[in-house]
C-alpha cells in the first residue's frame, strides 16, 4: 500500500493563548520535505516578541491551571491521545513528509507510542500521591507535589511527534503550562496537534512557537519568566542552556545524544535459532530511521571468534535493507531529514576511510530515481575499524555503523565505555551471568538486553556521563516538572522554652 | 614553518564575516552529540563560557575555534576545514537562519604537519 503526503495551508501560525497567531514582524520560513526537497507549507520565523507573548499567555493561564484536579488533567490527557488515535494515519504521513522516515516506522512506532505516552502520564497522576511521615508523636511532615508553573520545551527534528509526548504529556500531567519550541526542520506535526486540541486545554495552557534557535530558541531559554527548560539537542547547545538557566537559577533536563555500543557475545552462535536471528536484526537497527536516533547502535563489538561468521550475516541483512519512497510501506529506510545532515554523513563516511576504516557495506549516498532523485538519501554503511577512530566517537546521526572486536569480557567492557556519551548499549548472550553483570558494567542510562530500540512507556529513558541527565518515558519524570512542597506541622501545645 | 589545525574555505570565510558584522565578536564551539550535533556552532563570544576544559584549536577568519578536551582527544589526529553547506540545521548556532550551515570537513595530519603543529 502506498501513502503520500497530506495537504497542508500555504502558511501557518503560532499557537498562542489557545489561537493561531501570525509572527508578530510578519516573517515566515519555508518547510521543504526531505522525500522530494519540495515545499511543504511556511512557517511563522518567530523572534523575541512571539516569545515573550507565548511566556505571557502561559504565566496568564498557570493559576487556574494548576488548581485542576489530577482526574481532570487526566480526562484530557486521554482526550489528547484519542485525536491523535483517531487521526493517526494523517500524522503518520504528516511525519514522513516532514521528516523523511518511511511509513511503516511512523505508522507502528512514531504515532502508537506518542498515544500510549499520553495515556501513560494521564493514568500515573491517578496513582500516585503525595506522603505524609510522622516524625515524632506530635510532628507531621507533609509531602505535597506542586507543578513548577512555566515550561519551556525546545525538541529536535528525529521524532517530531513522539518527542513533543515525551515531553509535553508528563509537564501537563504535572499540572504545567507549556512553551513548545519544535525543531525548525520539523515544525508540522506539533502544529497540526495544536490545531486539533484546541479546544482541549484553557487558552494559554499549550503554546507553540515555531523559528530559528538563535532567534527564538536563546529568548525562550533565556527567559526569566518560564520555571524550567527541558532540551533534546546537541552538546554546545546543551551546555549554552545551561548557562543560561543558570542566570535564573532555573533547574534543566537535558537529552544530548550518544554513541551507543552493541555488543555481542560467542555465545549467540551456539544455535542457529529464532534468537540468532533476532541477534542479527539487533545488529542491523543502527539502521532504524536512518540511524537519526540519539540511541542509535552506532558501534557493533563483536566477541572475535564468531566476528566472520557473525558479520557476514549482519552485511547480508544490511544489504537486504529495501530503500525507496519513504510513503511506501514495503519501503525500510527512508531519507535523511536535511541536506546539511547529508552532507555531514558523507563527511564521516570519508574521514572514517581515511582513518583506515574497512568498507564492508555500503559507503556512499544512495542515488534513487524519478522524483526522488532530489531527496536525501544514504545507502545503510558498516565500518570495520577501532574505537580511537573519529568514527567510533562521533554521533553521524546517520545509518552508518562502527564495527571493531573484542576478545573478553574486560576488553568488551572497556571499549564499550571508551566514550563520552552514555545514553543506550545493546547487550546480546545466552550467558546469564553476562546477562546482568555486562549492562551493570557499561555506564549508559538504559541498556538492552537481548533486544535494542524498545522505548515503552513506564520504562525510564536518560543519559549517564555528557549525554545528559533526568529521566523521561517513565513518572520520575513528574518530578523534573514539580517542586516537592513540605508543610512540617506541630501538633505540640507547649513552646519550644528558648525565648 | 609552522601548520594549522583548522582552516576555512572563502565560501564559509565570506558568510563568516557577514554574521561577525552583524553579531559582533563571535566564537566557535564544535559540538557533539545528537540531532544537529558533531557541527562548529557559531556563537556570540559572550554567550559561550569557554575554561580550560576546552581546547582552542586555533583561528579561522579572526575567529577563535575550541572543543572540549575529552573531544580532542579523539580529534586530535584529523586536520580540520570549516566549510558551508546549503541548508536548514538546528541548534542556536548564528547560521541558521541564512539558509546555509557551516561545515566541518576532516582530513588526517600528515608526520610533516603533526611534527609542526601550531598549536
Amino acid at each position: 500500500m502506498s501513502y503520500s503526503a497530506p495537504k497542508f495551508k500555504e502558511k501557518y501560525g503560532n499557537f498562542i493563548n489557545g489561537k493561531f497567531q501570525d509572527p508578530i514582524d510578519g516573517k515566515y520560513f519555508e518547510n521543504h520535505s526531505p522525500v522530494d526537497n519540495k515545499l511543504l507549507a511556511k512557517y511563522p520565523r518567530s523572534n523575541d516578541k512571539d516569545v515573550k507573548s507565548a511566556i505571557e499567555a502561559a504565566n496568564n493561564a498557570k493559576d487556574e491551571w494548576v488548581k485542576t484536579s489530577a482526574s481532570e488533567r487526566a480526562a484530557i490527557l486521554h482526550k489528547i491521545a484519542d485525536v491523535i488515535q483517531e487521526n493517526l494515519e494523517t500524522f503518520a504521513q504528516m511525519e514522513t513528509a516532514d521528516n523523511g522516515k518511511s511509513i511503516r516506522e511512523t505508522m507502528n512506532a512514531d504515532v502508537p507510542l506518542a498515544v500510549d505516552h499520553f495515556r501513560y502520564f494521564a493514568s500515573a497522576i491517578r496513582a500516585e500521591e503525595g506522603s505524609a511521615t510522622e516524625l515524632n508523636e506530635n510532628t507531621l511532615s507533609l509531602i505535597i507535589n506542586e507543578p513548577l508553573g512555566v515550561v519551556a520545551q525546545i525538541i529536535p527534528w528525529n521524532f517530531p511527534l513522539l518527542m513533543l509526548a515525551w515531553k509535553v504529556a508528563p509537564a501537563l500531567a504535572s499540572g504545567n503550562c507549556v512553551v513548545l519550541k519544535p525543531a525548525e526542520q520539523t515544525p508540522a506535526s506539533a502544529t497540526f496537534l495544536a490545531e486539533k486540541i484546541a479546544d482541549l486545554l484553557p487558552p494559554g495552557v499549550f503554546n507553540v512557537i515555531h523559528g530559528f534557535g538563535p532567534e527564538a530558541g536563546k529568548p525562550l531559554a533565556s527567559s526569566p519568566n518560564v520555571d524550567k527548560v527541558a532540551f533534546t539537542g546537541e552538546t554546545t547547545t546543551g551546555q549554552l542552556i545551561m548557562q543560561y538557566a543558570s542566570k535564573n537559577l532555573h533547574p534543566v533536563t537535558m537529552e544530548l545524544g550518544g554513541k551507543s555500543p552493541n555488543v555481542f557475545f560467542n555465545s549467540i552462535m551456539d544455535h542457529d535459532d529464532a534468537f540468532l536471528d533476532k541477534c542479527i536484526e539487533g545488529a542491523v537497527l543502527f539502521a532504524f530511521n536512518q540511524g537519526e536516533v540519539c540511541t542509535a547502535p552506532s558501534r557493533i563489538l563483536i566477541q572475535e571468534d564468531i566476528y566472520d561468521e557473525f558479520i557476514k550475516r549482519v552485511i547480508e541483512r544490511t544489504k537486504a535493507i529495501k530503500m525507496g519512497n519513504p510513503f511506501e510501506e514495503s519501503t525500510m529506510m527512508g531519507a535523511q531529514a536535511s541536506s546539511d545532515q547529508h552532507q555531514k554523513i558523507l563527511e564521516y563516511i570519508k574521514i572514517g576511510k581515511d582513518e583506515g576504516a574497512e568498507v564492508l557495506a555500503g559507503g556512499d549516498a544512495a542515488k534513487l530515481e524519478g522524483n526522488l532523485a532530489n531527496g536525501f538519501y544514504i545507502q545503510p554503511t558498516i565500518l570495520k575499524g577501532h574505537n580511537k577512530m573519529r568514527v567510533f566517537q562521533e554521533e553521524i546521526f546517520g545509518p552508518v555503523v562502527a564495527v571493531c572486536t573484542f576478545k573478553d569480557e574486560a576488553e568488551a567492557i572497556e571499549i564499550a565505555n571508551d566514550t563520552m556519551y552514555g545514553l543506550g548499549a545493546g547487550v546480546w548472550t545466552r550467558d546469564a551471568h553476562q546477562l546482568y553483570q555486562i549492562p551493570r558494567a557499561i555506564k549508559a542510562g538504559r541498556v538492552w538486553v537481548n533486544c535494542y530500540h524498545d522505548y515503552p512507556a513506564h520504562a525510564p529513558f536518560g543519559g549517564y556521563k555528557k549525554s545528559g541527565f533526568g529521566r523521561e518515558n517513565h513518572l520520575m519524570m513528574l518530578n523534573h516538572y514539580r517542586q516537592s512542597k513540605n508543610m512540617l506541622i506541630s501538633y505540640d501545645k507547649n513552646k519550644l522554652g528558648f525565648f | 614553518m609552522d601548520y594549522k589545525r583548522v582552516e576555512i574555505t572563502p565560501e564559509a570565510e565570506k558568510l563568516l564575516q557577514e554574521l561577525k558584522q552583524q553579531h559582533g565578536e563571535v566564537i566557535f564551539h564544535q559540538s557533539g552529540g545528537c540531532c544537529d550535533g558533531s557541527s562548529p556552532m557559531l556563537l556570540p563570544k559572550e554567550d559561550f563560557y569557554i575554561d580550560d576544559n576546552d581546547f582552542l584549536l586555533g583561528e579561522v577568519g579572526g575567529v577563535n575555534f575550541y572543543m572540549s578536551h575529552d573531544q580532542f582527544e579523539y580529534w586530535k589526529h584529523t586536520h580540520l576545514t570549516v566549510d558551508i553547506v546549503k541548508g536548514r540545521g538546528g541548534s542556536f548556532s548564528l547560521d541558521i537562519p541564512t539558509g546555509y550551515r557551516f561545515l566541518i570537513k576532516s582530513r588526517m595530519l600528515n608526520d610533516e604537519e603533526n611534527k609542526n603543529l601550531n598549536p
